[in-house]
């Protein structure tokens, strides 16, 4: 049963990594902007040479966010 | 090339009439949003107008002048870093508002290769550029935002990042190290708590050391804000809420090491990092502000970064800081005059519409002091500093000793009781000492007197506040109404008098009415139409949307006299436009009507007057109504009486109607009710109203655009929000009630637990079930019972 002993340190091992990366999370900024994020994943790749010019009926998006 | 669909501007959607600006099949309104199209167009970016319908913002036609960013010792204080190669510039955008305005800023790269990356932060309206200095000056850059109408709004306060870089990092860390501490030690607490084996045992001490080894961290770092509040309060001899936590603190610990050292218990190691994880998480919530909103602002976000200083023959761009008495200033059309200086040369028209909420710009001869903070209108003046920036008269306003510090602190319920709650828990703590000695008990003693000062350590006290008043405080939000902290709720719901500015607050700027009297053909109507759309004025470009007509023939032998009118040639008719004086037209002719006016004569003939006025704003009988049962109403206006008939229908008898108050009467009057006992709120929306919004209990700023400039205050309103004010004020009081509730809950769980401490028998399960019981009893009920309130004031529908 002394096993308990090496579960238990490696249990608090792994949760000290994750404290660590928290900290690492923490100083670089990464919670600073939680909302941008959002938006630019939304944005298309595009294909070479840029896409095709938009219509005004072309916007699927229309009235969305303001 | 494909038909016009809509009679919209393709890049800002604003309304396009027969216009003349077209680009590939789009109309656009102004030569402005069509050379944004254009430049996009050239640079393979019309992905931008996928993103949202008609994401351009207009631009003002007057474009401001950044050649003061040539100057190193400015642009050295505006950048964020600078090395050999690259520098990093964040600014702050007002108009960022929707997607595609993330993406045209992001992509700023391929509009210009010298920008290295770009990264936006919405919410906070920022842009953060990085780019090679060898190849795009600091200039280049801004201009070239300009351009694509995404113009920076560069102020004094920029240059001195101050309070920018407000983080909560260090609480966000120390919050994280007791969760992590928590969530451990609950794990090892759970043998002891379910009970173990014989075989078990062995590990029990094991269990107990570790428990004991997690809520170190817990007590030196995660706690030491604590401890350290608590001593400089005892230190001024004064009991704040965070005495009895620090002194819980401390117990649970010394009682936990005593107990695992000497083998005679498990101890309170996880009840010690839950209490303080929890406490933290209160802190957080009630530390949350807004990001993008700024309530110390003060003059220096209204002045210029630089002026344009004359030396000898030429002339020199320099920081409002290096301005000395005794410098020349030229001061061009539309620029601020930032100090108090004697006019030397030129016209001086200055419109201090800001200052005194007067919208007649003053005319000023040669030798006149110009008041900080007037902006020039006209041709360019000479003026020489007779006093220090931070001297003016306008700018002493905020410097005044008479004003409340603005780091103020507010009375606040939990202060108040944690007068009282200290001395009772050491009361009782030691009264249950005294008995166990006298009964020949002393383990029991010092047992009983730890649990006391553990048990009744006041965690849910401590977080009703923070959660309710956050609660609160988005719910403001939702509605519009920005307040600074949570502590300003509080201190909204005990205010007894409201005192109003007018224009601007009652009235509002944005929707004016013009009204014409007289008779004006339409073939007229156009000529007047040419000759205001060549004008600067305020006044001018109201006629020019009044008359609607899209595009203006040319006009011909053009003269404006500033702060009177203008004069110029239309289609062969010699068309003139201005006040009273200007046109000749006398006292009895004149129209008695209200607000700014401007005659119109055509060929030396009078042909009528245009008046504009600000309406008020909607349902203000209303709210006047509404308010007038439960609060003391006055008003103080800047501006002269002639509104005075109307607004003493409006305003209940016994209120106090005051007119032509200069900023430091305003001040002034706000002082004299407070010496009367009286709690007073200002809602001002000028940089006239300063002072009285700093001298009041509660500043309110009305704003109609929440990002352009607001005095320094406790809360920001929307202008649309305006008539909720009655309910606002209302739902602060019940929030307040909330409170005082929450507290009666945890007072509650409080004597059920000292009743099991006194006794000297609290285990250590049951400190572990009941605090965090109670804590989560209390957020539950505070954010319902919040929420619950605001349901009754109507406040939870969402936004209008």
């Amino acid at each position: 049963m002394s096993v308990i002993f090496f579960l238990i340190g490696c249990s608090v091992l792994i949760a000290l990594i994750f404290l660590g990366a928290f900290f690492w999370a923490n100083l670089t900024g990464q919670h600073e902007d939680t909302y941008t994020p959002s938006i630019r994943i939304l944005f298309d790749d595009e294909p070479d040479g840029g896409l095709p010019p938009p219509t005004e009926a072309d916007n699927p998006r229309a009235g969305g966010k303001k | 090339m494909s038909v016009i669909t809509a009679n919209t501007c393709f890049h800002c959607g604003d309304a396009v009439g027969n216009s003349v600006y077209e680009t590939d099949g789009h109309a656009f309104c102004c030569l402005g949003c069509q050379s944004v199209y254009q430049i996009l167009n050239r640079s393979q970016m019309q992905q931008y107008y996928r993103y949202d319908r008609h994401p351009g913002k207009k631009q003002p036609a007057s474009a401001e002048r950044y050649d003061y960013l040539d100057e190193p010792a400015i642009a050295g204080q505006l950048v964020d870093y600078q090395d050999d190669k690259l520098t990093i510039f964040t600014c702050y955008i007002p108009v960022i508002h929707c997607s595609a305005c993330v993406w045209l800023l992001e992509n700023l790269y391929r509009l210009q290769p010298a920008v290295v990356s770009s990264r936006c932060d919405f919410m906070k309206k920022q842009v953060t550029v990085t780019f090679k200095q060898g190849e795009l000056s600091l200039r280049g850059l801004v201009e070239l935002l300009a351009n694509i109408g995404y113009a920076p709004k560069i102020t004094l306060q920029d240059v001195l990042k101050e309070g920018q870089r407000f983080s909560q990092a260090g609480l966000i860390a120390k919050i994280a190290v007791a969760g992590f501490c928590f969530g451990n030690s609950m794990m090892l607490s759970f043998p002891e708590y379910f009970g173990m084996a014989a075989f078990e045992a062995q590990y029990a001490t094991f269990f107990r050391y570790m428990n004991l080894a997690f809520s170190l961290p817990v007590l030196l770092y995660s706690g030491q804000d604590y401890f350290r509040s608590a001593w400089q309060s005892l230190r001024q001899y004064r009991l704040n809420l965070d005495v009895p936590l620090a002194l819980g603190i401390l117990v649970l610990f010394v009682r936990t090491a005593w107990e695992v050292v000497s083998g005679t218990g498990a101890g309170f190691g996880d009840t010690l990092c839950g209490l303080v994880f929890f406490l933290l998480v209160g802190r957080w919530v009630q530390q949350r502000t807004y990001h993008h909103l700024s309530f110390e602002r003060d003059y220096r976000s209204y002045f210029p970064v630089a002026v344009t200083r004359l030396e000898g023959e030429g002339s020199r761009s320099i920081p409002i800081a290096e301005i000395q008495v005794g410098d020349r200033l030229l001061i061009r059309n539309n620029e601020i005059v930032p100090a108090d200086a004697i006019l030397w040369r030129g016209a001086a028209a200055i419109d201090f519409s800001f200052v005194t909420g007067e919208s007649e710009p003053v005319q000023k001869v040669q030798g006149e002091i110009i008041y900080a903070g007037g902006r020039q209108i006209g041709a360019a003046i000479e003026v020489e500093v007779v006093k220090a920036v931070s001297q003016s008269h306008l700018t002493r306003l905020w410097n005044n000793e008479g004003a409340k510090p603005y780091e103020r602190q507010f009375q606040t319920f939990s202060n108040t009781v944690s007068q009282y709650f200290t001395p009772a828990l050491l009361a009782i703590g030691v009264a249950a000492m005294a008995f166990w000695f006298v009964q020949g008990d002393p383990g029991r003693a010092w047992a009983a007197l730890t649990a006391v000062l553990i048990i009744a350590c006041p965690c849910a006290l401590a977080l009703s506040s923070p959660f309710t008043l956050s609660t609160a405080l988005s719910i403001f939000d939702r509605n519009r109404f920005y307040l600074k902290n949570t502590a300003a709720v509080e201190q909204l719901a005990t205010i007894d008098s409201l005192v109003f500015d007018k224009t601007g607050t009652l009235s509002s700027p944005s929707a004016s009415r013009m009204q014409f009297q007289g008779d004006l053909p339409d073939s007229d109507r156009i000529r007047v139409a040419a000759a205001c759309a060549s004008s600067n004025h305020p006044m001018s470009r109201e006629i020019v949307r009044w008359a609607g007509v899209s595009s203006p023939p040319a006009v011909t032998d053009y003269h404006e006299i500033p702060g009177k009118g203008i004069d110029a040639v239309v289609i062969g008719s010699r068309v003139r436009v201005g006040n009273a004086a200007f046109i000749g037209v006398r006292g009895e002719t004149a129209a008695g009507g209200q607000g700014s006016q401007a005659y119109l004569e055509i060929d030396g003939q009078v042909r009528g007057c245009i008046s504009m006025e600000q309406p008020w704003r909607p349902g203000l009988a209303a709210i006047i109504e509404a308010l007038a049962d439960d609060y003391r109403l006055d008003l103080v206006s800047g501006d002269n009486a002639r509104e005075e008939r109307t607004l003493r229908s409006l305003f209940p008898k016994r209120a106090d109607l005051r007119f032509n108050q200069l900023p430091e009467d305003k001040r002034v009057y706000i002082q004299s009710l407070q010496q009367r006992g009286r709690k007073v709120c200002m809602l001002g929306d000028g940089l006239n109203d300063a002072g009285a919004l700093r001298q009041a209990d509660f500043g309110i700023a009305v704003s109609d655009d929440i990002n352009s400039f607001s005095p320094g205050c406790d809360a920001i309103l929307d202008g649309g929000s305006f008539e909720r004010l009655p309910r606002f004020l209302r739902f602060a009081k019940d929030v307040v009630r909330v409170i005082h509730k929450s507290f009666g809950i945890s007072v509650c769980y409080n004597l059920v637990g000292l009743s099991f401490a006194v006794a000297g028998t609290m285990s250590p399960l049951f400190a572990a079930i009941l605090m965090p019981l109670s804590t989560i009893t209390i957020i539950v009920f505070t954010t319902v019972a919040t929420r619950a309130c605001a349901a009754k004031h109507h406040l939870l529908q969402p936004r209008p």
